[in-house]
């Protein structure tokens, strides 16, 4: 059966090679030849085809319904195929862990399910979701917690009724906590075979600090720290229903699937949902940090600074700048870097913006060790060029039509209408916030962009990390600035890891 | 209702009897209507040039899919060229004769220069005894002139940029052992520009800016493969398991290999292989078939049609030998090995299937239970069928992602007792029910997804001549005996049918200093 028979393992780790690696690239237009601004003496045909309008599609939006509790239910129907997907957010996050016990949200997302329930174990659990190729699974995030269930229709009351019995009656087991701490203290043990991982990891601590719940890391004596009570602590603490928000999609008559979630969910008595984390975010300090990797060819550089909140006015603005800069073929840096100087097969970045604290401004590059600075100084001067390049006509044309015409891949299916108003209403916006986003594009102008990049873009903010080859980076990274080595050892275990 | 429909409904009810009696009324409504529909909403039409084109109207929103696939993958490479595939995928996004250019005829001419220079340059670059160092130069600098010279045609990266402007998302392609794709999302609105597009780049595609794409494609390779401790795991393990069978050689190609490939050695891989007769295209979404399918065959029948090329024929000899292989490094312990199994078409194809889930899929997996649960020894293992491909006779393996504090030899001793059990014990029928189940339940949650359903379409059409093998193979899933599985294991898990690779961890060159735990 073809696409059911590679491994996980493999699929994520081995995925073919291809024209890009994965997600959004990073954009940019080379300095030194704007061609497309050229009188073309080419014949262009494609603009002799017609674009008709498109056909008139006004998604259905989820029927939304308050409960007296502070519980909120989203409805959208779907009756294209015969199943039911359900969700549960929970309020709170790794971010809202004690810092004494980091990793306990994951093991908690992890053990919750596999625990299973009073009256029934989570192995009993697997075996009879299985038969009916259905699915019930709990996880932990950086802000909530989740359950999910999946099935046929004709099987939903007995599966919604088994999620029910999850989130009402666990029974957190030390063995199953045992298994999730194993499972962590693999990833621990395994964080720094691949260079692209620390990057990522490192990096972000230099934007947040180390020690900031939106960047810290489990270690072996966090995960050691976790017990059973803490589990059901957690539990207790962050299951309320004012902290919740219920959604369903799929093939369902709604008022009947009103009526089951009101019953099910209607008895349960408000609490103190867990309020978000105060968290400071200074930002970088500006310089140049490496970790040597003698096993790698290739240099991961990753180049960092704070980046925004989406409720930001000037988030529209910001995202103009990223397409520009980094949005696709067309952009500046995907030009520069990797079309004109073959320096990079995967290159992008954008100035991020996060729901409710500020993202991360990443740049980055792979690059091999030889080409180390040239590529790290490529990816900057496109940074600085933000600045004194003011978006040409055709840049902000291109940037503004790849948003508009793929607009309607933001509700293109009922999932994505539903997970849309699912995710502005756990984060407090309003409910027309898409509606908002493409009006407010269609607004910005070449000054907007070049006003923003003045504005946010502090090249002094900016820290520089490279993960790569010492003995093969020539020249060497000094010729970028001082260099601060990162010792990324893992603190070892105190005894027996995961037993 | 036709034969294929009326089966795929029949097995999709059938998870219980309990269930079918008590819901048969509820899962009928837009279920049935929405299978019997879909043979009816899905047209194939064989162009007079060979090429097939598939359309599967699936109106939910003014959006479409679509996948062409082309049969060759990395395993058509030439040799001394392994790479050429993955190249030309790239050089695929690079433009037409139209699309990209800002004149032609005069870039053709610039590109022939720039192909004699190199051809030039290659030629002192390679000589082992008597290269002049000041010839090499000066031919090195008429190279790059020529290169220079022809950039100026270039308008770059056009041909992505017209899809990016036009609402495309998903825009990418891969090359496989098996296959080449090529995929994106649109708005249906620019349903022909897309087939102006994709056609013009099968017809017409432009190896411009060919050296510096070589450049990118080096850096892909150093990124998954060179850099990568399971990435250049698997290069070994594949090495070492194919002696004969281009499923040896990466697809990626050997590092010596893509550095030496050129623009005219990927355009005459083009035209042997990217023939129409060698192509599907699908297209799902929001389209109709008898509206559009005079334009996309206005547009994709103008291909000049060529001979089909002649298929790949090595046969793997029969392992006869263990192959085993330890990598001692700075990386974590990680154990996988592989056994030889026939290609797709082998009637056993859907016991692979079986015992692919019943080893791996989720909780209730073999492999789970036994290395990761109760013997507390693995944080992951899995057992799958067809790596690296199908097409042709692949392996089926298995992996043991350690604990901290086990080994890769454990991995193969808890894999091997598995291995026994299953070629000494029948399977439970519940097993082999979950299975059944949840393949139907795959095939239809496949349904809704126009990129997915694209791919499925083409795939399954390029394989079995016939998109609704999809549905089909649902029936011989359903035919796995408890017997079939014993039998085919005990066929190829043997001894002297196995590689069998690991990853022996040795000191890292760091040692742990007093600041550990990197940045602060």
């Amino acid at each position: 059966m073809k696409g059911l028979s590679r491994g996980l393992y493999f699929t994520a780790l081995l995925a073919v090679s291809g024209l890009l690696s994965s997600g959004p690239i990073a954009a940019g237009q080379s300095t030194a030849q704007t061609p497309a601004a050229k009188a073309p003496a080419q014949a262009q045909p494609w603009k002799k085809i017609a674009i008709p309008p498109l056909h008139a599609f006004k998604p259905e939006q989820p029927k939304r319904i308050e409960l007296a509790n502070g519980l909120v239910i989203f409805l959208e129907e779907d009756h294209e195929l015969p199943f039911i997907d359900g969700s549960i957010l929970i309020r709170g996050g790794s971010r809202e862990e004690p810092a004494a016990k980091v990793g306990l949200v994951s093991l908690y997302g992890e053990a919750w399910r596999t625990s299973g329930t009073a009256a029934k174990s989570g192995d009993a659990l697997d075996a009879e979701l299985a038969q009916k190729a259905a699915a019930i699974e709990t996880g932990g995030g950086l802000a909530n917690t989740s359950v999910e269930w999946s099935s046929f229709k004709q099987d939903f009351d007995s599966v919604f009724g088994e999620t029910m019995d999850l989130l009402l009656h666990p029974a957190f087991k030390a063995e199953k906590l045992a298994l999730a701490k194993r499972g962590i203290d693999t990833e621990i043990s395994r964080r720094n075979d691949e260079a692209d991982e620390i990057a990522g990891r490192e990096s972000t601590k230099l934007v947040y600090g180390a020690e900031s719940p939106y960047a810290r890391q489990a270690e072996y004596a966090t995960v050691d720290a976790v017990t059973v009570d803490d589990l059901q602590a957690w539990h207790d603490r962050s299951v309320v229903p004012n902290g919740m928000i219920v959604s369903v999609v799929g093939d369902f008559d709604p008022a009947a699937m009103e009526a089951k979630l009101r019953k099910a969910f209607g008895p349960l008595p408000r609490g103190a949902a867990i309020e978000t984390v105060k968290a400071d975010f200074a930002g970088p300090k500006l310089g140049v940090y490496f970790v040597d990797k003698e096993d790698v060819d290739q240099s991961s550089v990753q180049i960092v600074g704070i980046g925004t909140e989406r409720s930001n006015p000037d988030y529209y603005a910001l995202n103009v700048m990223n397409e520009i800069f980094s949005g696709g073929f067309g952009s500046r840096v995907f030009q520069y870097v990797r079309t004109k100087l073959g320096l990079a097969y995967d290159v992008g970045g954008s100035y991020g913006a996060a729901y409710d604290h500020p993202g991360v401004f990443r740049s980055e590059a792979g690059t091999k060790s030889v080409s180390t600075v040239a590529a790290t100084q490529a990816v900057l001067e496109e940074i600085g060029r933000l600045k004194t390049k003011p978006p040409t006509p055709e840049e902000l044309k291109k940037a503004k039509d790849d948003v508009m015409n793929s607009f309607i891949f933001h509700y293109d299916t009922p999932e994505k209408t539903l997970n849309e108003q699912v995710t502005l209403a756990f984060y407090g916006y309003p409910p027309d916030f898409l509606e908002k986003y493409r009006d407010g594009i269609a607004r910005v102008t070449a000054a907007d962009v070049t006003r923003v990049a003045n504005k946010y873009i502090d090249v002094s903010k900016l820290a520089i990390l490279v993960v790569g080859n010492k003995t093969e980076i020539k020249p060497p990274l000094s010729a970028l600035g001082h260099v601060t080595e990162l010792d990324i050892a893992i603190p070892p275990a105190k005894e027996n890891p995961g037993q | 209702m036709s034969r294929v429909v009326g089966v795929v409904l029949a097995l999709a009810m059938g998870w219980g009897v309990a269930a079918r009696a008590q819901n048969m009324s509820q899962a009928s409504g837009g279920y049935v209507q929405y299978l019997a529909g879909f043979e009816k909403r899905t047209t194939v039409k064989v162009l007079p040039n060979g090429l097939t084109l598939i359309v599967c109207e699936r109106p939910e929103a003014p959006v479409f899919s679509f996948y062409t696939l082309v049969d060759v993958g990395s395993s058509d490479d030439p040799e001394g060229a392994s790479g050429l595939a993955h190249m030309f995928e790239h050089i695929a996004f690079k433009g037409t004769t139209e699309i990209g250019t800002t004149n032609y005829p005069a870039e053709k001419v610039a590109l022939a220069k720039v192909e004699t220079a190199y051809a030039a340059y290659d030629a002192e670059f390679r000589k082992l005894v008597g290269q002049d160092a000041i010839k090499l130069a000066e031919l090195k600098k008429e190279f790059e002139d020529a290169q220079a010279a022809a950039e100026k045609f270039v308008v770059p990266n056009q041909f992505a940029e017209l899809a990016e402007e036009n609402g495309a998302v998903g825009l990418n392609a891969s090359t496989e052992e098996d296959s080449t794709q090529y995929f994106w999302s649109m708005p249906s609105n620019r349903l022909e520009l897309w087939a102006y597009m994709e056609s013009g780049r099968i017809a017409h595609p432009v190896a411009r800016e060919f050296y510096k794409e070589r450049d990118v494609v080096q850096e892909e390779r150093r990124m998954r493969t060179d850099s990568n401790p399971i990435g250049a795991m698997v290069e070994q393990f594949l090495a070492t398991a194919y002696v004969a069978h281009p499923y040896r050689v990466p697809t990626l190609g050997w590092e010596s290999e893509i550095s030496q490939v050129n623009a005219t050695e990927a355009a005459a891989f083009h035209a042997k292989y990217y023939v129409p007769g060698n192509i599907v295209v699908a297209v799902v979404g929001d389209v109709k078939a008898a509206e559009v399918m005079p334009m996309l065959t206005k547009y994709f029948g103008a291909i000049p049609a060529g001979p089909k090329p002649e298929p790949m024929t090595t046969i793997e000899p029969p392992q006869f030998a263990e192959k085993s292989v330890t990598i001692r490094e700075a990386a974590q312990p990680f154990y996988l090995e592989g056994y030889h199994k026939p290609d797709y078409r082998d009637p056993d194809d859907s016991v692979y299937d079986a015992i692919t889930d019943i080893f791996s899929n989720g909780r209730t997996a073999r492999l789970y239970k036994s290395l990761v649960r109760d013997q507390k020894i693995a944080a992951d293992a899995e057992g799958f069928s067809g790596f690296p491909g199908e097409k042709f006779p692949g392996l089926f393996a298995f992996y043991g992602e350690p604990v901290p504090g086990h080994t890769p030899d454990e991995m193969r001793d808890a894999i091997h007792k598995e291995i026994e059990r299953l070629k000494t014990t029948d399977v439970t029928d519940e097993e082999l029910e979950m299975f059944k189940t949840r393949a139907r339940a795959g095939v239809l949650r496949g349904l809704a997804d126009n990129q997915g359903l694209a791919t499925q379409l083409a795939e399954y059409q390029t394989r079995y001549g016939d998109w609704r093998e999809l549905f089909r193979q649902l029936d011989r899933i359903d035919k796995v005996s408890k017997a079939d599985v014993r039998r085919v294991a005990n066929k190829i898990f043997v001894e002297s049918n196995r590689t069998g690779i690991r990853i022996e961890f040795t000191l890292p060159a760091q040692a742990a200093g007093q600041d550990a735990g990197g940045a602060k």
